[in-house]
């Protein structure tokens, strides 16, 4: 992530209570994650060998981790046999340069843009305005963020925050259009005639990419408007970013990710247009094309053995739909381009240690486990929600000073450790507790606990050590 | 070259780093890949018979909201001159390779645009109303057209820009499920680098309170001739 001018964030917890306020957003995204959710199911109900595929899946992307370096290789070199150029960028900054100085090698000052949550990533955009660049974004949903100077907040549908009302006056201002009721095929068609003059004048298109074939060369676009065809085929010439985890490493691996995606993302059996195109074609499509591989942190992903898998991710968005805490807060509290359950892992990762909005994500979950079951790669995010929570105290533990050595949370888990060590030392604090919660029990639960340890009770009632544990009630019988 | 080297060092640095998260030392010039055991243990081939996968084809295009027919060959130059009068199209695109008993009637009530010997421009493209195509292949299971820049598909740009898009697909090139098509296409990847289109009905969206809305930036309408 782009370490200059960024502002501080808030955490998600601060940002969540604000955010549950909003009834409207609440409205719109529960409604939207409960439709794709039963349609998913439908969909996924389908085929019988959902699971095989699922393994399959897993298992190919943890093949391309564990051998990214030589994937990498094969694939700029299919690349540069196919007639593209590949660029390599360490960081978001480097890749804003390296795109910039491709547009300004042409003279152009417009370029089209194909929804892309990389390019987010690195704030392609900003960085384009500040160079004189116009980057139009041509996605509907992307448009419409981009009209409103708004932030994404789904990762397959990013303006669902926004209902059908506020898109029709969003669009009667500023695409000055007087007449223009708020029938989604008005609004859709609307953005059409605003883009089609673009995209038949652009001269460079910009796009992400879902895939990339080591073996072939061949990147693919999975969509369903028609804008990424619009951009990877008319323009003369096409950049494509991609992150370095994009990579598949064969041609035939499409048959298990084809049947993945669709089904996890927008809950069809296909999606209306993929397209695949492997360098540059004679008389078809862009005569010059270029392919940004991106790192900005995706190493440090890689270097972690748990949270490796995190770049297995294939952005389907299946995770964000099950998610109880994303379907209430909405995508916005996490502050990242990708939120939800796969945000709540990817980014800590990603940014600086230190980034306290970003050290707040992995506690954004209730470990239910809904996401696990629905990834079609099969990511545990439990298990790395639970294992970044391990290290954001460590961290804190590190750098934190004598505040966070004496901080009661860590000393407390600190007896409680060295508590379950031994049969004798749990007994012992078991006899404690039920003498010192005898001020604090009231009904059979505690509702109540003073100072620090208010902290537990203020949001959730504690069971109450019970007069005779089981063992106790073993003992006196045998 | 201060720009050259720039970028060399960038990819020294990402793989570098790679190499360390993997635990692999600096120098380790090993290009055997580790690689693991993928099972392919899930359905390889349909296990519907061809009746079976024609009528799932022709139930699943027509799923997305796409027209389809089943005809004969016999019809379908017939077929396609009423479609064109139906639908009002009176400037037809047609790519190179594309059999030419298909647009036998048409000559006199619809003009035909050639993307030859001088490929069309945007804007001609743009203007006109319809592009007729065949197809590469079928898939039953998805209801998906895959077209590979083949004869009688043309280039990308014939069937994006049109509104209406006419596809005809023999009931031969129609396979079951998604890994067939992916193995067809091996060698139009491998061999030729042609680029791969894969249509699944009309464009549409669900960007707006999850509403579909058919046709935003390709074709809005798509018209299946299926021939048995």
């Amino acid at each position: 992530m782009n370490k200059k001018n960024t502002p501080k964030l808030p955490t998600f917890e601060k940002s969540a209570k604000s955010y549950l306020d909003n009834t409207q957003l609440r409205r719109n995204i529960g409604h939207a994650t409960q439709t794709i959710r039963g349609k998913r199911a439908g969909v996924v109900h389908e085929l019988a060998d959902w699971e095989e595929l699922r393994e399959a899946g897993s298992r190919i992307k943890a093949e391309v981790m564990n051998n990214l370096d030589q994937y990498l290789l094969q694939l700029e070199a299919s690349v540069q046999k196919a007639g593209g150029t590949v660029h390599w960028a360490a960081d978001g900054d480097e890749a804003n340069r390296i795109i910039t100085s491709l547009i300004k090698e042409k003279g152009e000052t417009e370029v089209v843009k194909v929804k892309s949550i990389t390019t987010d990533e690195i704030r392609l955009n900003d960085a384009l305005k500040q160079e004189g660049i116009t980057a139009l974004e041509t996605d509907l949903a992307e448009l419409i963020i981009q009209l409103a100077g708004d932030e994404p907040s789904h990762i397959l549908v990013p303006a669902i925050h926004k209902n059908r009302s506020e898109i029709r006056d969003l669009f009667r201002k500023k695409l000055n259009i007087e007449e223009l009721s708020d029938e989604p095929a008005h609004l859709a068609e609307a953005a059409r005639l605003y883009l089609r003059k673009n995209f038949l004048k652009a001269k460079v298109g910009i796009s992400g990419g879902n895939f990339a074939v080591a073996e072939t060369g061949t990147v693919a676009v999975v969509e369903s408007e028609g804008n990424g065809r619009m951009c990877t085929t008319l323009p003369d010439t096409l950049i494509s970013i991609l992150g370095i985890e994009k990579i598949i490493p064969r041609w035939q691996d499409f048959e298990v990710f084809m049947q993945l995606l669709p089904r996890s993302s927008t809950a069809e059996r296909m999606n209306p247009y993929n397209t695949f195109w492997t360098g540059t074609s004679p008389g078809d499509g862009p005569q010059e094309f270029h392919l940004v591989l991106l790192d900005n942190g995706r190493t440090n992903v890689l270097a972690d053995e748990t949270g490796r898998q995190t770049l297995h991710c294939i952005r389907c968005s299946a995770c964000l739909n099950v998610c109880p805490v994303y379907e209430r807060t909405g995508g916005h509290a996490y502050h990242s381009v990708y939120p939800g359950p796969i945000g709540a892992i990817l980014t800590p990762q990603l940014r600086s240690p230190n980034d306290e909005s970003a050290a707040s994500l992995p506690y954004a979950s209730t470990l239910c486990g809904a996401c696990y079951e629905v990834c079609p790669v099969k990511i545990n995010i439990p298990e790395v929600l639970v294992h970044l929570r391990g290290k954001v105290v460590n961290h804190q533990k590190k750098t934190g000073g004598i505040k966070q050595k004496t901080n009661p949370t860590h000393i407390g888990m600190k007896i409680m450790a060295n508590a379950f060590r031994s049969r004798k030392k749990y007994e012992r604090l078991q006899k404690m507790g039920r003498i010192g919660q005898k001020l604090f029990v009231k009904d059979g639960t505690i509702s109540r606990l003073p100072g620090e340890l208010s902290n537990w009770t203020a949001i959730r009632d504690l069971k109450p050590v019970p007069d005779q544990t089981f063992r106790e009630w073993w003992r006196e019988r045998s | 070259m201060v720009e050259g080297t720039i970028m060399s060092d960038s990819k020294e640095t990402i793989l570098n780093r790679v190499k360390k998260a993997l635990g692999r030392e600096d120098d380790d010039k090993t290009t055997t890949f580790k690689s693991a055991e993928i099972k392919r243990n899930y359905q390889q081939k349909s296990d519907l018979n061809r009746e079976e996968i024609l009528q799932q084809f022709a139930e699943r295009v027509s799923e997305y909201r796409a027209v389809t027919e089943q005809i004969i060959e016999g019809e379908l130059a017939g077929k396609i001159l009423q479609i064109c009068k139906n639908e009002g199209v009176e400037k037809l695109v047609i790519p190179p390779g594309l059999e030419t008993g298909w647009t036998e009637g048409l000559s006199g009530s619809v003009s035909i645009l050639r993307d030859e010997p001088e490929p069309l421009s945007k804007e001609e493209l743009n203007a006109s109303d319809a592009i007729l195509t065949g197809c590469f292949l079928g898939v039953a299971q998805t209801g998906t057209i895959v077209l590979n820049a083949g004869p009688g598909q043309g280039r990308r740009a014939l069937t994006l820009l049109p509104d209406f898009h006419i596809c005809v697909v023999k009931q031969e090139q129609i396979v079951g499920i998604f890994p067939e098509a992916i193995r067809s296409l091996e060698e139009t990847v491998r061999e030729s680098a042609r680029p791969v289109t894969m249509i699944s009905g009309p464009s549409a969206t669900s960007d707006i309170e999850l509403n579909r809305v058919e046709g935003v930036h390709g074709p809005r309408k798509l018209h299946v001739l299926i021939i048995t």
